[in-house]
């Protein structure tokens, strides 16, 4: 058990990275980002595309290459955010549309983003590297392989960062204010269209990075985001929609909870773990554990 | 006396229907407007239309004599109009501090003096800087709101209803603090269900009435009229 | 490209598909285009409806490789029915928790509830026999005719079905139930104060339209007579019926049936062009396409071919559990204008 618990906390940060970004768009534009899965699926691909050279970086499975390749997923994914956003869903705001149709948007943009993958790369499994890798034994029948301590550590560099945004810069301060309350933003003068760019650019950037990180974990496959969406909105709803606090622990929860499980159930009912623990906190308080009563 | 604000001949609503058909109103440098009127009169839709919320249909609007028809809200505030609408007027998870220095978001400089400036104006808020707005009483909250206005040394502070849901004591002492602040050389241009208190406040008043000029005189002269007495002092 | 469906065979195959889609395509109809329900979980319904079908038609499970619940052997129609009973109970069950959460809750949940049954579906092997699949599904008047014709039975079976659907659902809606419905999608916190019990009204829906995706499931189940799990991935079971919907127009049964016909035309019409190829990555490309064109029917023409302009006030549909503001209790919210399918009787109309 230990074991799982400690795995699924490296689900966890992956899952924490993703949750971040899906919350902050979901708290500042008020719309579920049913694409967020499908973008940290190119962060991976995109990596895959842009990783080059042999070697390791100490005892990791990868290179220095490998470093580029993240910041070049980051970089793409972040940027293609802010490109689908212009193009598709500031058109549907400024025409009111509604909440169903801007979600029917983003997955019909989630279809589109997994389709162009199966073309460009097709269906099978594709790793980052080959070869072995051997976990460190720990006390508690714990094992962790160097990759996943990267992992572990990437994350949580990741997060500061994003709390540091949030709660020392200008523009951090700015995104919380205008998720709280988007006209009174504007009315104090705040640029909010900079601040949904931004939120893009972080939001998506982020998503990228969990994708890359879940391709070291696991494997790559053009369905790898698609399953993880629903424990991101489980962890972004537990935690409470637009809580960057929320999203951390809800990723907490939601990951080590789903990695307990398999302890007592099939590995293939993860996802059905997010699931119930998402109807659970709808139920119970359906703001999440940091929301704002609306 | 310069003219810090004129409007004339506003027309603007909410999708097909107008609900100004022409006002117009004017404000000196240093005056307290107050705009009175029954519900739906169209009051909260002047000061949007002010500010640039809401889209001018017909009419202008100028700036110390410039036009500043059609500028949005971002505008408004580089131009020193400052905007306080009814409620949702703070950022509840942001912290006190925190809700100031948005007010003074396009400011590059720093903001230490005028903080310490809003401070001694707002003593409550200088108490816990680091409270959070959603955790502030209704009274709290609209003095945040005003100092937030406030940051970025404004001309003219437009407030829509200022005195809203707040206790009687409340109301009092917001009245207050908006009279110390005109008195330090802003413009204050109000709109308010509470007539009476209004009306005693300001130096001239407007009466709308379903999105027309009803009226307009010194706040005394209002105060004082029969009719206006009828219709909108009440009891 | 056409020299396929002059082949009447094929255009048989064809339509029944088409109706077959054009049946859950009216029953998502009535959760979205009439109640306002977002329902992101079709694929549930579809797996629940073919799976109860094909326990209540086929032969008990026999050998070492299949192992399912049921084979009741029971005719077609009731196999038909007893699909649409088993949808509208789990209807009910996930109804209750769910349909008081706002929209996208609600859909977010909806997908959860669809995943989760695929995955039950996948790993119970008692249940349905796994990733094995149920296959021999019976189909309804087989002995009646030449194999070769029968085709053109199922398909008058089908046509009769969706008839039938589409008689009763335009009966529902016009009637004062259906208006209460209308009244619920367009303005909730109205109907709300007008006393009706919003949520028992908002259950019934549910229930009958997945009552109908239950007949859809089970048709179809009997026409392919093989079905697995991955039958009912999201793509398939709930993402093409929404684009249908949305391309055909929803609020409007017509348009539910002409979005069937256009999108699995395309679909098909994509599949034939691209079935020369080698490389089986090319079949992605009907993806993307029917991808880039939901994103563009929502960007240029969002009330699709035949839709109602939803006459809903201006500034509703952002945050809809957030109070109306000030001023909007000053004036009278305008409604926005109708489009001549709606004027010429297409739909009933709120109050």
């Amino acid at each position: 058990m230990a074991q799982l618990i400690v795995i699924g906390l490296i689900m966890s940060s992956i899952i924490a990275l993703g949750a971040i970004g899906l919350t902050l768009i979901y708290g500042i534009l008020k719309f579920a980002n049913f694409a967020h899965g499908d973008l940290m699926t190119v962060g991976a691909y995109i990596a895959f595309l842009t990783f080059a050279g042999g070697g390791h970086i100490g005892p990791l499975s990868f290179g220095y290459g490998m470093i580029l390749a993240m910041l070049a997923a980051m970089l793409v994914v972040g940027l293609m955010s802010v490109v689908i956003d212009r193009l598709v869903y500031r058109p549907l705001r400024r025409r009111n549309a509604g909440l169903v149709i801007l979600a029917m948007a983003s997955l019909g943009m989630a279809i589109i983003v997994r389709s162009l993958v199966y073309l460009g790369w097709g269906p099978d499994q594709r790793f980052y590297t080959s070869g072995l890798q051997y976990a460190h034994q720990f006390p508690l029948g714990i094992a962790l392989k160097p990759d996943q301590m990267f992992i572990g550590a990437t994350a949580l560099v990741s997060v500061a960062l994003v709390y540091l945004l949030l709660y020392r810069t200008k523009l951090g301060k700015a995104m919380r204010a205008t998720a709280d309350n988007m006209e009174l933003a504007r009315v104090a003068g705040i640029d909010t269209e900079q601040v949904v760019i931004a939120t893009w650019a972080i939001g998506g950037s982020l998503a990228g990075l969990a994708g890359v990180l879940l391709g070291i974990q696991s494997h790559l496959m053009p369905e790898m985001g698609f399953i993880f969406i629903l424990p991101l909105f489980a962890a972004s709803i537990l935690g409470g929609v637009g809580s960057p606090h929320g999203a951390l622990v809800g990723a907490l929860v939601v990951g080590i909870s789903q990695e307990a499980s398999t302890e007592w159930i099939s590995p293939a009912y993860k996802p059905a773990v997010a699931f119930i623990l998402l109807f659970a906190i709808l139920l119970v308080r359906p703001r999440g554990i940091f929301g704002v009563k609306v | 006396m310069t003219v810090v604000l004129e409007a004339d001949g506003i027309v603007s609503g909410y999708g097909e229907v107008d609900i100004l058909h022409g006002v117009s109103l004017m404000v000196d440098e240093g005056e307290i407007i107050s705009v009175i009127g029954p519900n739906g009169a169209g009051k909260s839709t002047l000061l949007k239309s002010v500010f640039g919320l809401l889209k001018l249909r017909k009419g202008k609007l100028l700036l110390d004599g410039n036009d500043a028809t059609g500028l949005p809200p971002q505008k408004m505030v580089r131009k020193g109009v400052s905007y306080v609408p009814q409620s949702e007027n703070v950022f509840p998870s942001l912290t006190i501090l925190e809700n100031l220095e948005m007010g003074a978001f396009i400011s590059g400089d720093n903001i230490k003096e005028r903080l310490a400036e809003v401070y001694d104006l707002f003593p409550i808020l200088a108490e816990r800087p680091h409270a959070k707005a959603g955790k502030l009483s209704g009274g709290q909250r609209q003095m945040l709101a005003l100092a937030r206005a406030l940051m970025l040394q404004p001309r003219l502070l437009l407030l829509d209803e200022p005195t809203a849901s707040l206790s009687p004591r409340m109301v009092g002492d917001i009245l207050t603090k908006i009279r110390d602040i005109n008195e330090s050389g802003v413009a204050i241009l109000i709109v308010e269900q509470n007539a009476r208190e209004a009306l005693n406040l300001c130096h001239r008043g407007y009466v709308l009435v379903m999105g027309r000029n009803a009226m307009e005189d010194t706040g005394q002269n209002l105060l004082n009229s029969e009719e206006v007495g009828r219709l909108y002092l009440g009891g | 490209m056409i020299s396929d469906f002059l082949n009447p065979s094929y255009l048989a195959g064809f339509l029944t598909l088409v109706v077959i889609y054009a049946v859950f395509a009216i029953g998502l109809n009535v959760h979205w285009g009439y109640t306002g329900i977002f329902n992101f979980g079709v694929a549930g319904f579809f797996a629940v409806g073919a799976y109860t079908s094909a326990i209540l038609t086929k032969q008990p499970a026999s050998g070492d490789y299949m192992t399912y619940i049921g084979g009741l052997q029971l005719p077609y129609f009731v196999g038909l029915i007893g699909a649409g009973l088993a949808c509208a109970v789990l209807a009910f069950i996930i109804g209750i928790p769910t349909l008081r959460l706002r929209e996208d809750y609600l859909a977010i949940a909806s997908i959860g509830v669809a995943e989760t049954l695929r995955r039950v579906f996948i790993n119970e092997m008692w249940l349905v026999n796994g990733t094995r699949g149920m296959i021999g599904i019976p189909q309804p008047l087989h002995g009646l005719v030449d194999t070769a014709d029968y085709k053109y039975v199922y398909l008058a079976i089908a046509a009769t079905v969706l008839l039938v659907v589409y008689v009763a659902v335009e009966r529902g809606i016009r009637s004062p139930w259906g208006r209460v419905l209308r009244a619920i999608r367009e303005d909730e916190m109205t109907a709300a104060a007008s006393g009706k019990n919003i949520f028992a009204f908002k259950m019934q829906a549910f229930m009958l339209g997945a009552f109908i995706m239950g007949i859809g499931g089970a048709m179809y189940a009997s026409y392919v007579r093989a079905i697995t799990p991955d039958t009912f991935v999201p793509m398939f079971g709930t993402f093409l019926i929404w684009v249908m919907l949305i391309v055909g127009g929803s609020g409007n049964n017509k348009g539910a049936i002409l979005g069937a016909l256009a999108v699995w035309l395309i679909w098909n019409r994509t599949g034939a062009l691209v079935s020369e190829a080698q490389d089986p990555r090319i079949f992605y490309v009907r993806n993307l396409l029917i991808g880039v064109l939901v994103v563009a029917v929502l960007l240029l023409r969002p009330k699709g071919i035949w839709g109602e302009e939803k006459r809903v006030s201006v500034y509703a549909g952002k945050e809809p559990e957030r109070g109306k503001r000030k001023e909007e209790e000053d004036a009278e919210p305008p409604t926005t204008t109708v489009s001549s399918a709606e004027e010429a009787g297409e739909g009933g109309g709120a109050t």
